[in-house]
Parts: structure tokens; sequence; C-alpha cells
């Protein structure tokens, strides 16, 4: 599944990185502790978080995750959009909660990491 | 190559900015990209514990052919017990350091997890040396 769809699944909008909605997804982490996601396999992955902080998109940058969605309606600051820009990251927001939206996502087809 | 990046403890919002640094030089030296990901969540991991812990640290970066070398020297309170703190889940952090994510009891473990060879010094009232190694190729 291409970040596009993942975005029309979850009612997201784009905060930046719009070019790169074509990237194909495979697997979903759902976090937001940065220590668990520095443990992810990052190919074609899609990080969920509730966490919105710079350290959300430097954590992202260490373990080359380059797709994050956004839960609960909160939004990217520009310090993390600008970060983002700078590593050919995604960030979305989505209105929906972490479990409605792994839940979307799972029945979509996505898998879990672990 | 010799690298130094001074880090000051409690400055969140620079907190991995040397780790960025470091990330973009083992990319210019064609390092492959699954051991730039195990030197820098390494270094990134001990980078926020002198940010969540130590008042200040220097960390400095040995490059040589065959191998990465860090150490991270910081000035603070030190570690008690330090096979108490390589426990999963054992942490002193803040409420500060949970609200950036971390703070779980989770970094050590992830700095072993990743490196081939792992030195911890701490003297309690002075500081913490964390010193570890990745073998390239």
């Amino acid at each position: 599944m291409i970040l596009q769809d993942i975005a029309r699944l979850l009612e997201a909008k784009i905060a930046c990185g719009e070019q790169f909605l074509n990237r194909e997804i495979s697997h979903v982490f759902a976090s937001d502790l940065m220590s668990d996601v520095l443990t992810v396999n990052s190919a074609n992955l899609l990080l969920l978080t509730g966490l919105t902080n710079i350290q959300t998109i430097r954590t992202s940058e260490m373990s080359d995750v380059t797709n994050i969605v956004l839960v609960r309606d909160k939004h990217a600051t520009e310090e993390m959009i600008n970060l983002a820009e700078e590593n050919g990251i995604v960030i979305m927001e989505s209105p929906f909660s972490m479990f409605r939206a792994s839940g979307i996502l799972y029945e979509a087809g996505l898998k879990p990491v672990y | 190559m010799h690298f130094e990046y001074q880090v000051d403890g409690g400055n969140f919002s620079n907190a991995g900015v040397a780790s960025s640094q470091f990330k973009k030089i083992l990319k210019q030296l064609n390092v492959d990209p699954g051991l730039i990901k195990r030197i820098v969540v390494a270094l990134y991991e001990a980078e926020v514990n002198i940010v969540a812990h130590a008042y200040r640290g220097i960390i400095k970066i040995d490059v040589n052919i065959d191998k990465v070398r860090i150490a991270l020297i910081d000035e603070g309170p030190g570690i008690p017990d330090i096979s108490k703190a390589m426990e999963a889940g054992f942490s002193t952090a803040s409420p500060k350091v949970r609200e950036m994510g971390f703070g779980a009891g989770m970094g050590l473990q992830n700095i072993r997890n990743n490196v081939d060879q792992l030195d911890i010094e701490s003297v309690v009232g002075k500081g913490t040396k964390v010193e570890f190694e990745v073998n390239l190729g």
C-alpha cells in the first residue's frame, strides 16, 4: 500500500513530504516510546505516534524511518517539519486515535513489526 | 579520522544533533547503511543519556579502516550500580525525559545490542564514560 492510500484511510492531512506519497509501505509500528522505535527494522515502515516533539523526528532520522503519522489530531511543529524536510521524512496528521488508526491499517493488510 | 562533539545536559532541543552530524559523515564515507544504523542508534541513545542525566559531556570518535570507536565522557552524577542500570526497564529518568519519548530503561540495552564491544565506567559524583566499538566490514 502506498502512503497516499494510508492518508485516505486515516483521513490524514499531509504536513510535509507531499512529493513522497507514492512510497510503498508494508509494515506499521505504533509507539510513543522512542527507544522502542530505535529497535525496529525500518524498511517500508510507517510509524504511528502521538509523540509530537523534535525527538520524534530525530529518532526517525537515526533509525531511517521516513514515514510518520501523528494520531489524535496532533500537529507537527515548525521545527519538526524543518528537520523532516531536511531528511526526506513524510509527516501526516490523522484525527483518529492510535487504536483506531492501528485497527484500520491492520484490517487493510499492513503487517506488524513484532 | 577523529571527530569531537560537545553535548549540553538538559538541552533536549539539541539532543541528537551530534549523532545527526556524524551520521552525515558516515554516509559521505560510504559506510554500509546497516552499519550506519547500528552506529548512530547506539550513539544517539548515549547522547540522549548525557542530555538526560549529566551536566555536560564530550563525544570523541575515531574512525579507522576496520572499526569506529566512540567514547562519550560526561560530567554528571555518575551511575551507582552499572549492572542495575543495564537491566531492562530500570530507569532514573525525570518526567521531562519521559515526555521526550525516552526514560523507559531501554537505552543501555539498545546500545549493547548494536555494538561489538561496550565498556562503561562511572564515578558517583563525577561522571560516566561510555565507550563502544563497531567493526566495519
